[in-house]
């Protein structure tokens, strides 16, 4: 199920809900899967009282990770050719994390078309937490 | 894993094993919250495009679990920094808030490039080179030290499956939340 070139135009804008309400247990699974167990991220003792944060709060790569579910979700499976971004801000216990991908352009490249998407993944206060961009293959 | 798979060298440097495991791909596509079976579900995934279980695009990241410097990783026997009886293992002689900076620095940008998808039963190489480095003074946290990092993950056959681009930065001042 493969986004087609056929079925998107430059301009165009997507968005979907990545995460609402997020939880320190989420937290918690990523700094399993990934292996980053930085306490800042899973210990609200040391992030409170040592770092002097206002609480744990997100890796950014967790914030990329539900990003790049809203992407492939949007162009398929296997299908992205390049994925990346900036962290602009925190993400915190309990923010909800809306991502939207607009479509900058469509080209043909070496006998594929791709897309190339901006990405804006923002929190409930609209503060933009990631900035990035995918390219990613269509089918014809 | 252990020390006798480091070591291998490619291209003249130290590389790193990193086998693409079901469990580990499906663990890490809960933990950001993605149900889609490609993930975990081998009968749907052989009937997809793909024709197999691959891995979310930011997985190559959790390779860090087969390094075995990782620094955000407790390791046996040695001093971690998170807390326990006290707020924290390690105790730093200036005092004050070292925490987030304290030797590991932030997560400012990550890239990837696919040169195709990365499947469950690939065994991946890892190599890592430092990248551009540069500075900047910022009005809170005072001078800022940007460094990137590049890794290579080649497939058995030495293709590159994954080119992955990290840009760490390095606080001068704990920037106050």
């Amino acid at each position: 199920m493969a986004l087609s070139a056929r079925d998107i135009e430059v301009g165009q804008t997507f968005s979907a809900i990545v995460v609402e309400d997020l939880k320190r247990t989420q937290i918690v699974q990523y700094a399993g899967a990934s292996g980053d167990y930085n306490p800042l991220h899973s210990d609200e003792v040391f992030a409170t009282q040592v770092a002097r944060y206002p609480s744990v709060f997100a890796h950014g790569m967790l914030t990329m990770g539900m990003t790049s579910r809203m992407v492939t979700d949007l162009v398929g499976d296997g299908r992205l050719a390049s994925f990346g971004g900036r962290f602009t801000s925190q993400v915190f216990p309990g923010d909800d994390l809306t991502t939207v991908a607009t479509v900058d352009a469509i080209r043909e490249e070496a006998s594929e078309q791709l897309v190339e998407l901006s990405l804006h993944t923002r929190n409930q206060d609209g503060v933009e937490v990631f900035a990035g961009y995918a390219t990613a293959r269509l089918d014809p | 894993m252990h020390k006798a798979d480091r070591g291998v060298t490619f291209n003249g440097m130290a590389a790193m094993r990193f086998p693409i495991e079901a469990g580990h791909v499906m663990m890490f596509a809960r933990s950001i919250g993605d149900p889609n079976p490609v993930y975990f579900d081998e009968t749907y995934a052989r009937a997809s495009e793909v024709g197999a279980i691959i891995a979310p695009p930011t997985f190559v990241q959790a390779s860090a679990q087969f390094d075995d410097e990782y620094p955000l990783r407790p390791k046996i026997g040695a001093a971690w920094f998170g807390s326990g009886r006290e707020t924290t293992g390690v105790k730093r002689s200036s005092g004050g808030s070292g925490g987030s900076g304290s030797g590991t620095g932030l997560h400012a940008e990550q890239h990837y490039t696919y040169h195709r998808p990365l499947r469950v039963g690939d065994v991946l190489t890892a190599t890592t080179r430092p990248g551009e480095r540069w500075e900047k003074v910022g009005r809170r946290a005072g001078k800022l030290v940007f460094a990137e990092t590049i890794t290579e993950f080649r497939d058995e056959h030495g293709e590159l499956v994954v080119t992955a681009r990290g840009v760490g930065v390095r606080t001068e001042r704990v920037v106050e939340a």
